[in-house]
């Protein structure tokens, strides 16, 4: 019989044998057994110390989404388990495979008030896509195994193991697992035959289609699939902003990206379309605008392989049950070849007032009143790169002028807090995408406001050595919430100008390089710099504080309702 | 839309947590749980959640699949009245020396109650039926002095004659 290992040491090996190549946290009181395991680095499982647990998870989130593998991340119990939730409640929201392994206190003190013990997984549940506690060291590699095939399949998820200290330094056997099988969950559903002949019919006989495409393309690994159909049925694509780099922003189908801030072409013919067919995306109520107004001539062909989607927010006439790779794929073969000229022409009409209309002004760079303007920040750096490197941004202004100005040509290159939209995401995000991908460019897109949050992670770049680029499109305001202030109230900036500090000298305190950008001028010498230089670099960009991004579909509008500045609604012909 | 009260079945695992997880499904939308019944169905190592809420058919689909999401949520119905047979079981403690002044064996008859305990000092009934009519069993008891009244929450099997979880579980056993 094998010899009887610490339920420590079983972990570790669980996690190597679940593929896991590293790992951020923290440690603390009721962890400790395991980082001491740790410590001898047996497994080849490398930990990152974050600087703050939230930094942790989302670094692991930033990880998994750049390689679509699970993002790990470990803590201790009380705060350090607390300071997940937010980011455990961003990988719910954001389909993100997340294992997050808790220190808990010794079972006998359970529910005693212990120091640093906290009710973790009636805590975690509403934020989790399963959650469980471990009291036992035989049972540690068994969940851990659950843990891994629960986070990374069907609509990925965050996955919370609570390890009781018994369980950390009992000993056990430690037996290697096969892929569980759970009979109360399916997976890998398979798409019915006659829905998908219904869909393919669907598609066959309409006139104006339009393809919808979410992050499940790239969940399903469903990239090629999404190229070919499109192709081949010559339907029109636009994404949302999950979905983006899902298929390359210079693909002649795509029409750009849906949503509040999204483009005017796909959203204005969301509302012409006869066809819709939603694949990998849930119609969030920031992509849909009022649904009472959405996709009135339309029938809508809903693909996810999470069913409780269906009919959640926009009743859908057809659902087909299973990843966006097998559906697609089934329905290939039945799409016929065709050709949608006119209606993929009429993308174009509007995609030139926006670019006239909104992107020349942005584009510019230079701003009337001093300063420089997001949008054409964005492209630039992103020119620089070559257009093919992972971006990653904060949330806010940044965002949507990161995901706006942006080109795509790889998938899995915009990694981004969508349905939590969270602050403060951003720069841990990047970390762990860069340790996921060292050979990319990984750029960050942020606001003076979100860095501020996760600030503390500048100091995981400087032990790590990690090679992120910041862009800190820096206005000394809390932008988005200025921008709603000075459309929708009055003009009365509540709490969002900002003091701030000298972000080149904090960059200079870790040991990284950085630059301050005061005009336009100086932008494109200082990019070269940027992209010459080896390591992490801070780009502190002087903005215009009055810039605000558009178009904008304002809220309780519908989709076709939109802002072309603050002043003027766009009047399609 | 009009609101009804609809019946749901959860099939789950017996682990521990089911039950926060599933409440919090409700409250969540601020949804009041009417009755909530839990125990070991026929098949081993599951079990059932029978429980009541009043709200619209739209709201409770929808609370029904965020349930079935649940991992380890095998399966879960939403039904009407009209789709099922349901009961609940009421006790009733009286007064013995009531029981034995007054004319209440009548009552206790007429409403299908029995008695399940008589007590020098109490006795107790027990009747099985529908929420209406354990009410009116009580109003009619309350002249004699109820001394503690408790009622359970629903329990209910499907008019249709399949089972349609042994038919999910059949089905996910042979694609293992």
């Amino acid at each position: 019989m094998e010899e009887k290992i610490t339920g420590s040491e079983i972990l570790i090996r669980a996690l190597a044998d679940n593929g896991v190549e590293c790992m951020f946290g923290y440690p603390g009181g009721q962890i400790m057994p395991v980082y001491d395991k740790l410590f001898e680095n047996q497994y080849g499982v490398k930990h990152y110390l974050a600087r703050h647990e939230q930094g942790a998870i989302h670094a692991a989130e930033g990880y998994a989404r750049a390689t679509g593998k699970t993002g790990v991340v470990i803590t201790t119990s009380g705060p350090g388990a607390m300071n997940l939730l937010t980011g455990l409640a961003d990988a719910l929201m954001d389909s993100t495979p997340v294992v997050a392994i808790s220190g808990q206190v010794g079972s006998a003190m359970l529910g005693k008030d212990a120091f640093q013990e906290s009710d973790v997984i009636s805590s975690v549940l509403p934020v989790t896509k399963w959650a469980l506690q471990v009291r036992r060291p035989e049972d540690i590699a068994p969940a851990l195994s659950r843990a891994f095939f629960i986070a990374n399949s069907g609509r990925p998820g965050p996955v919370v193991i609570d390890l009781a200290r018994d369980a950390q330094i009992g000993t056990a056997v430690y037996e290697k697992q096969t892929a569980p099988f759970i009979r109360s969950y399916d997976s890998d559903p398979e798409p019915r035959e006659e829905v998908i002949e219904e869909a393919a019919r669907l598609i066959n006989e309409s006139k104006r289609p339009l393809v919808l495409a979410g992050q499940g393309i790239m969940i399903a690994g469903a990239e090629k699939a999404l190229s070919d159909i499109v192709e081949k049925g010559d339907l029109p694509v636009a994404t949302t902003m999950l979905g983006l780099s899902s298929i390359p922003s210079d693909h002649p189908q795509y029409v750009g990206m849906l949503g509040m801030h999204g483009n005017l072409g796909p959203n204005i013919n969301t509302n012409r379309a006869d066809l819709i067919i939603a694949v990998g995306m849930r119609f969030d109520d920031r992509v849909t605008g009022d649904i009472k107004k959405y996709a009135p001539d339309a029938k809508i062909i809903h693909i996810d392989i999470d069913e409780s989607e269906f009919d959640k927010m926009i009743k859908c006439d057809l659902h087909v049950h299973s990843d966006a790779k097998k559906a697609l794929e089934a329905l290939f073969p039945l799409v016929e070849s065709k050709s949608h000229k006119d209606w993929l022409a009429s993308f174009d009409q509007h995609r030139r007032v926006e670019e006239e209309r909104v992107m020349a002004r942005e584009l510019a760079c230079e701003s009337p009143n001093g300063g420089m303007l997001m949008g054409g920040v964005v492209r630039k750096v992103c020119e620089a790169f070559g257009n093919d490197a992972v971006i990653v941004t904060d949330v806010g202004q940044n965002q949507m002028f990161a995901v706006k100005y942006s080109k795509f040509n790889k998938t899995r290159s915009l990694i981004s807090s969508g349905g939590l939209g969270t602050m403060g995401y951003g720069l841990p995000a990047a970390i762990g995408a860069k340790i996921g991908e060292p050979d990319r460019n990984v750029i960050l897109f942020c606001g003076d406001g979100g860095l501020q949050m996760t600030i503390e992670e500048l100091g995981m770049i400087m032990e790590y050595a990690v090679g992120v680029k910041i862009v800190l499109l820096n206005n000394n305001f809390l932008g988005n919430v200025r921008q709603w202030q000075h459309l929708f109230y009055k003009k009365r900036f509540s709490s969002t100008p900002m003091v701030n500090p000298d972000f080149k000298m904090i960059a200079n305190a870790y040991g990284i390089s950085a630059a301050d950008v005061q005009e336009t001028s100086q932008l494109d010498a200082a990019i070269e710099d940027m992209v010459r230089s080896k390591g992490a670099y801070l780009l502190n960009v002087n903005i215009d504080e009055t810039d605000m991004i558009f178009p904008m579909t304002p809220g309780g509008n519908g989709v076709d309702e939109i802002l072309l500045n603050e002043s003027e609604y766009y009047k399609p012909v | 839309m009009e609101e009804q009260l609809f019946t749901i079945s959860v099939f789950t695992e017996n682990r521990v947590s089911l039950l926060h997880q599933i409440s919090m499904i409700f409250s969540r939308r601020c949804l009041n749980i009417e009755s909530l019944t839990v125990s070991a169905c026929s098949i081993e190592g599951v079990h059932k959640f029978t429980i009541t809420c009043r709200s619209t058919r739209p709201m409770m689909e929808h609370v029904v699949k965020q349930i079935e999401k649940r991992i380890d949520v095998i399966k879960a119905f939403l039904y009407t009245d009209e789709e099922i047979l349901f009961q609940e079981v009421a006790l009733y403690k009286v007064p013995t020396e009531n029981v034995v002044n007054m004319d209440i064996e009548e009552i206790v008859r007429k409403h299908g109650a029995r008695v399940l305990e008589i007590h020098p000092e109490y006795t107790v009934f027990e009747k099985t039926g529908h929420t209406l009519e354990i009410k009116e069993l009580y109003n009619h008891l309350k002249p004699f002095g109820i001394r503690q009244f408790v009622r359970s929450g629903r329990i209910a099997v499907t008019r249709s004659s399949r089972e349609l979880v042994d038919e999910f579980l059949e089905k996910r056993e042979k694609s293992k």
